[in-house]
């Protein structure tokens, strides 16, 4: 490998300016991305160690690791962290960033300084979380449900709230570039029937981003402003209402699960068709579930609420909408599975990941469907059922998109292709891993153990112990892309610019690309995933 | 390539206003504009959720918000609304200006919108002193047994009282601050207007810092009958 770094490199945009000014002050879309994949990448770590420690503190049904009180801080900065400042920038923020300009044929996002404006946010954001963590750290749960949040809680709540108020801003800001991006910077020919699906995805992602991120910030900000001046807007000792919190939380934090979880069925629809050799099934239905899911999205928050004393009447209507997002989703996953029916199908890793996500998808979706059920949600409420299944979802799904589209995407950010064997086996590691870690969870809950305490009963402790070691084996499935995907920077085999043989925009491009991306404005004159007429390239036809 | 890759000009193009990436003037004002509507829909939804709360208690706590909603000064409120009024007016005709290449009308327009949008924070800051002075602010002074005088006639909890003055609070707070983001902005206009940098070629910027200053003045509108206008009819 070392004559590879001897190659005159092309100019692409890692090395047409160097400094860190040229880093911190750029408007590159491509160098926003990978800034925002270093900062999610460091609060990913910090999200999984607070994992870490609660996993280890359930190992045994005794709270003898941290204190009660620690452990509502772990599971509480677990959360918020894992949430707001890794999943929801995840895959939008880095992929999206990197890939969206290109997919349409633009030399960059509508308005890129308002992107770099948005990964300060970010980063704002993230310092204040990582501040209200170092001194004290915030234990209200996630959801900041009042009144504990607003008038009990002594903990830094209101440094908690801030740090993802101006998160929320950052999310705002690069939906509303994906959206106006894909509305007004397509290249001529790129029409809506012709984009790809990760654009659709996208584009209804954003639309979550942008009406519901400001319902968040303002929901979050009565929150503050209660505990700082004593309003008493979701008091109940002076007439307030906490259910009213409920709703406008998840009005948001509801449609925020397809936040996660949409841009990863983009990921996997780009994947599918590229490793199936095959034109995507039912391209249309794919796109128009992304629009359905994310317009019911809006219509399901109270299904969170069915035990909150919300009546009886908006329960049920609640419930068969929450029912109805089963269909989007369904159409996706026949559509993946008719798409590599009878194709010619290679097991690379970001195919392994894609296959990944659909299976633990699948769980994740059909588990959702008994938690709308009105009757089994009131026994299954507030237990581990909860939580594996929408770890299944935020985790088998959102996670292992993310994964694979980082994989699949590698060669073209980096120019370097990762080491493949290395690959297949971090990706079986961590679909091992995060069955052993959860699917015991679905069980637990079943048989009644509550989330949210570090104690339980003896009788538990084996499903536990089986959950601690398969988040073990899950943080070694995510520690080892971390260090090969680094080794192969400058010692990875050089990519070529489109090593997959894969359809799309971004493919036709220098690996690298360029600083603006197309040479000249591209002109599409073909559709989406034309997988008959893409030739494999010569490398890939030999490793079958 | 040691300036921003913004700065860089398209070489195609001889208009300095006309951003790299795009093809068109056409193309880059028709984004900007979308970007600001958009923009514009996610305020409605920040304030959706202060709406919202407010038409929850409202029609919970009917009678408290009509006795806090009487012990608005009503003059000044509408005096209030009258400026504001007056500063959108201002705003289109600087827009009009702007697209005619009218620079010292541009100007004069910018700064009377200025002017307005002062007159306006200082009125409103007037009013929240009077709230002060009448321990009308939620937290631990906060006292309404005025009210509760005024109309012996109707049960007022006072607690209540305190859920209508927190959403009046937050709600007329937030606008404050729109406008004070509003005025930095229209600052910023008028300065660059006065250097010259707009004109009928390009006057993205007058048109979008008018939307806001619109957006801005609507939700005053919204919030003028929902918080002043309650029910002003004379309690007998």
């Amino acid at each position: 490998m070392a004559t590879a770094a001897v190659t005159t490199e092309r100019e692409n945009y890692l090395n047409a300016e160097y400094g860190i000014k040229s880093w911190l002050l750029t408007t590159d879309h491509k160098r926003i991305a990978l800034l925002y994949l270093i900062s999610i990448t460091f609060f990913f770590f910090v999200g999984g160690f607070f994992a870490l420690l609660i996993r280890l503190e359930l190992l045994t049904p005794a709270g003898d690791l941290v204190l009660a009180d620690t452990y509502n801080k772990l599971f509480t900065m677990h959360g918020q962290v894992m949430v707001f400042f890794f999943l929801i920038p995840s895959i939008p923020a880095t992929l999206g960033n990197f890939l969206v300009p290109m997919m349409v044929g633009a030399k960059d996002l509508a308005f890129p300084r308002i992107n770099l404006l948005s990964w300060y946010l970010y980063i704002a954001g993230g310092l204040l979380m990582l501040l209200c963590i170092l001194t004290g750290g915030v234990d209200t749960g996630w959801t900041f449900y009042t009144p504990f949040s607003t008038g009990f809680s002594n903990t830094n709540v209101t440094e908690a709230g801030l740090a993802i108020f101006i998160n929320g801003f950052s999310s705002i800001l690069t939906g509303l570039n994906f959206v106006v991006t894909i509305h007004r910077m397509r290249a001529p020919g790129m029409t809506w029937s012709r984009m790809p699906l990760f654009l659709w995805s996208t584009y209804a992602t954003s639309i979550i981003f942008l009406l519901g991120t400001p319902v968040i910030a303002i929901t979050l900000l009565l929150v503050v402003m209660e505990r700082a001046f004593g309003l008493g807007i979701f008091d109940p000792t002076r007439g307030g209402d906490p259910v009213l919190f409920q709703h406008l939380f998840w009005f948001y934090s509801h449609p925020a699960v397809y936040i996660m979880i949409l841009p990863a069925m983009g990921v996997v629809s780009e994947i599918i068709p590229c490793f199936s050799r095959k034109r995507v099934f039912g391209y249309k239905a794919v796109a128009m579930s992304s629009i359905a899911i994310a317009v019911f999205g809006f219509l399901v928050w109270a299904h969170h609420m069915f035990v909150a004393g919300i009546s009886l009447y908006a329960a049920l209507v609640f419930s068969i909408l929450s029912y109805l997002v089963a269909l989007p989703s369904a159409v996706k996953v026949f559509n993946w599975t008719a798409t590599m029916y009878k194709g010619s199908i290679s097991f690379s890793t970001p195919m392994l990941y894609a296959l990944g996500f659909i299976g633990l998808f699948t769980i994740g979706g059909l588990t959702g469907l008994f938690l709308a059920c009105l009757g089994i949600d009131v026994h299954v409420h507030d237990t581990y059922f909860v939580i594996a299944h929408f770890h299944y979802i935020m985790v088998g799904g959102a996670l292992m998109g993310y994964l694979g589209g980082l994989h699949f995407w590698w060669p073209k950010i980096t120019g370097r292709m990762y080491p493949e064997a290395w690959g297949r086996l971090s990706a079986m590691i961590v679909f091992i891993g995060f069955n052993l870690t959860f699917f015991p969870q679905f069980i637990l809950g079943y048989l009644g153990m509550p989330r949210r305490y570090w104690q339980y009963p003896p009788e538990f402790q084996v499903l536990n112990v089986f959950s601690t070691a398969g988040a073990s084996i899950l943080a070694v499935g995510y520690l080892l892309p971390m260090v090969y995907l680094l080794w192969s920077l400058r010692y990875g085999k050089l990519a070529g610019d489109n090593p997959w043989g894969a359809s799309g925009l971004e493919w036709t491009t220098q690996s690298p690309p360029t600083t603006f991306n197309f040479d000249e404005t591209p002109e599409v004159t073909w559709e989406a995933y034309d997988y008959e007429h893409i030739p494999l390239p010569m490398e890939v036809t030999l490793e079958r | 390539m040691s300036d921003s890759p913004l700065l860089v000009e398209h070489p195609e193009h001889d208009n300095p206003a006309l951003l790299h990436h795009f093809a068109t003037p056409e193309q880059q004002r028709n984004t900007a504009s979308l970007g600001m509507w958009l923009f514009l829909a996610t305020e409605v939804m920040f304030f959706g959720g202060m709406f919202c709360a407010y038409l929850v208690y409202r029609y919970w706590y009917y009678n408290e918000f009509a006795a806090g909603s009487r012990s608005l000064d009503i003059w000044l409120g509408t005096i209030n609304t009258v400026v504001l009024i007056c500063s959108s007016l201002t705003v289109a005709l600087g827009v009009k200006a702007a697209q005619l290449g009218k620079r010292k009308q541009l100007v004069g327009l910018l700064l009377a919108t200025l002017v307005f949008g002062v007159a306006f924070l200082g009125i409103k800051g007037i009013e929240w002193y009077q709230k002060y002075e009448e321990h009308h602010i939620p937290g631990h002074s906060f006292d309404v047994s005025d009210i509760i005088q005024n109309y012996p006639q109707i049960h007022i909890d006072p607690s209540h009282s305190q859920i209508y003055f927190s959403l009046y609070f937050a709600m007329t707070g937030l606008h404050a601050l729109h406008m004070i983001v509003g005025i930095g902005i229209f600052a910023f206009l008028t300065y660059y207007s006065w250097k010259g940098k707009y004109g009928p070629e390009y006057y993205t910027p007058i048109e979008n810092g008018g939307l806001y200053w619109h957006f801005v003045d609507i939700i005053w509108i919204y919030l003028f009958p929902l918080l002043y206008l309650i029910d002003r009819k004379p309690l007998r």
